[in-house]
């Protein structure tokens, strides 16, 4: 029993490293502020889930899943904060955000946009 | 085909790939001309050192960088960058080559040297195999806690770590002096419609300040039983203090803990330390010696049960002294941290007003 | 190939302090050369760290017998090893390193903090933070003083 909940364990954390890496992928790919915004949010926190989760799983019922899980909600209570906090703070700066037809762009189409509100 | 040693495990291949990831960054860092990108990188180094430190089998140092180096630099650095510029002009790479060529002169010299070092976990070599032996076998006999770096740094190097908490001290005052005690006149008072959009934040600050405050203060007292102790619960307590100040503004945190009690504060963290060193003086013992803590006749009088284990003999005073000195590095660290988050945020009210009024 | 493993933290190290250093030599911006100072100190954290480390070892933190550390230690280590020391011979990495980076870093920041500091008093007086702006405008201040004075 505790051999499928270790591996079990591990599978959630190689999901939550796989989701992380999707976050990061997002950041460095999307568009927009606001969409980056939200990649990064929505995968740091449900990626963080996951990793926890496995760790609960191979931690077994003890103290440490007890600390996980405070960890977790922890998680969940500044992550999205942040997330929120950032996106004020690039409305407040005054980008608007990107609405209409548009594809993520190909490296060269990035370096032949003007250095408007998006910019870096 | 390549025989592995039995040494190389998961454990180094974390190392090697963290360090990668260290290079990158700091490559980064080299390169970009923007200083804020270089502050947020800067900040991700200290993250990256910080996971590094916990597969390093160093927890308390782990904890130590990611507060320090997530907060109180980043904000310290950002302080800095808002007073002054925000970007580095484009330097002439002609001017470049000569440090360039220094510096990878004396780094080839040093990759020389580096190569006569032990090799990594080696636990016969000089650095481990005395002192740090001798100080792992020696706690349990004559301190008696478990964090063994807490023993270290309290007990057996008190002295190192009172002339520490007394450079944090000295570089508070220094920044105090050069940056101003936070703003001299009244604040202005924030708007009074803040806003709805900044509810989130406000109400996520009310509740985690708190939580912060408290897990400080558990990583203090628990300094002793696992990893932590007075610089992290220091650090950890200025982070949330900080928190406060960017939520609800300089006005309401400068009115909850006023420039003056953070200055007395931290002289009275380096009076505790001082001030336990001399009573061990005066009651027979050498200065920071914490056996001699209590008198005789008061130690006699404490009931073994208390520790609950009578095995060994209890060590009173150097639980008492650890206790005692552990609080004045933490009232030291945070108000020091605090009167430097004071300076920094202070003049930029300060040259605020000052433009305004041109 | 083992040897360069074994020993990749010492040159990790030595090209972290290399790059503060050219930091501070060859940048201009006061503030960038202080991150490079702080670049600098954190290497030489990771050295001493990497000193300290024993291989198969854990936390400096002794692990009473029977207790949940215990187990959880004795899990993970080979049960051969168990078997033949028990948890009681536990090896734990070297403290001492420890307790002077742990110091050392809060010392750090707190340095950090007087010499960006200073960084913006002389924006302040001079109105630049670039070396070579600070460096003509104090030449020019010291032959004619400067309304401060």
């Amino acid at each position: 029993m505790a051999d499928i909940l270790a591996w079990a364990g591990g599978g959630f954390v190689i999901i939550g490293a796989a989701l992380s890496l999707l976050g990061a992928i997002g950041v460095l790919k999307f568009p927009d502020v606001y969409t980056r915004i939200h990649a990064a949010s929505i995968t740091d926190t449900a990626g963080a889930s996951m990793v926890l989760l496995g760790l609960c799983l191979i931690a077994g019922l003890s103290l440490t899943t007890l600390k996980l899980v405070f960890i977790w909600m922890f998680v969940m209570l500044t992550t999205p904060v942040s997330a929120n906090a950032l996106a004020n703070a690039a409305f407040g700066s005054g980008h608007k955000p990107r609405i209409g037809a548009f594809q993520i762009m190909r490296t060269d189409e990035r370096r032949k946009t003007p250095r408007g509100v998006d910019a870096p | 085909m390549i025989t592995l040693p039995a040494s190389i495990n998961a454990s180094l291949v974390l190392d090697i790939v963290l360090l990668v990831m260290l290079l990158v960054v700091a490559g980064a860092i080299v390169r970009t001309r923007s200083l804020l990108a270089a502050i947020i990188l800067f900040g991700v180094y200290s993250m990256i050192s910080a996971i590094w430190l916990v597969v390093m089998d160093a927890p308390d140092v782990a904890f130590t960088e990611a507060v320090v180096g997530a907060g109180i630099s980043t904000i310290v650095l950002l302080g800095a960058i808002l007073l002054t510029r925000g970007e580095t002009e484009k330097s002439d790479w002609r001017k470049l080559i000569a440090p360039a060529l220094i510096c990878a002169a004396v780094g080839g010299v040093l990759i020389y040297a580096a190569m006569g070092l032990p090799d990594l976990g080696d636990a016969s070599s000089p650095a481990n195999a005395h002192v740090g032996r001798a100080y792992l076998e020696g706690t349990a006999k004559d301190i008696g806690v478990p964090n063994m770096v807490t023993a270290v740094l309290a007990s057996y190097r008190g002295l190192d770590t009172l002339g520490e908490t007394a450079v944090i001290f000295a570089a508070g005052i220094g920044v105090a002096l050069m940056l101003g005690f936070g703003p001299r006149s009244s604040l202005a008072s924030p708007p009074s419609n803040l806003g709805d959009r900044h509810v989130t934040l406000r109400v996520a600050a009310k509740l985690l300040i708190p939580l912060i405050a408290l897990f400080a203060l558990y990583v203090q007292f628990h300094g002793d039983l696992g990893a932590g102790g007075g610089f992290q619960a220091g650090v950890i307590m200025a982070a949330a203090i900080t928190l406060h100040a960017l939520v609800f503004g300089l006005r309401e945190t400068m009115a909850a803990i006023p420039s003056r009690v953070a200055r007395s504060v931290a002289s009275l963290g380096v009076l505790i330390y001082a001030g336990v060193g001399v009573v061990c003086m005066i009651n027979g013992g050498g200065f920071l010696d914490y056996d001699y803590l209590f008198p005789p006749a008061v130690e006699a009088q404490i009931p073994g049960w208390i520790l609950g284990d009578g095995s060994h003999a209890p060590h009173w005073g150097q639980h008492a002294g650890i206790l005692l000195i552990e609080i004045g590095v933490l009232l030291t660290v945070t108000a020091t941290m605090v009167t430097v988050f004071y300076g920094f945020a202070g003049r930029t009210v300060d040259d605020a007003r000052r433009e305004a009024k041109r | 190939m083992s040897f360069f493993a074994m020993h990749f933290n010492y040159i990790v190290v030595v090209i972290l302090l290399m790059a503060g250093l050219f930091l501070v030599f060859s940048s201009g911006n006061l503030i960038k050369r202080m991150i490079g100072l702080a670049m600098f100190q954190s290497s030489a954290a990771l050295f001493f760290i990497s000193l300290g480390k024993v291989s198969g070892g854990t936390a400096a933190i002794a692990v009473a017998p029977g207790s949940t550390e215990a187990r959880a230690l004795a899990s993970q280590l080979d049960p051969a090893y168990v078997a033949q020391v028990g948890v009681e011979g536990v090896v734990y990495s070297n403290p001492l390193p420890h307790a002077l980076i742990l110091t050392a870093i809060v010392v750090g920041v707190a340095t950090l903090a007087v010499g960006l500091a200073i960084a913006v008093r002389i924006r302040e007086a001079f109105g630049s933070v670039e070396a070579k702006d600070i460096d003509v405008l104090s030449r020019v201040e010291a032959t004619q003083p400067g309304p401060q004075a």
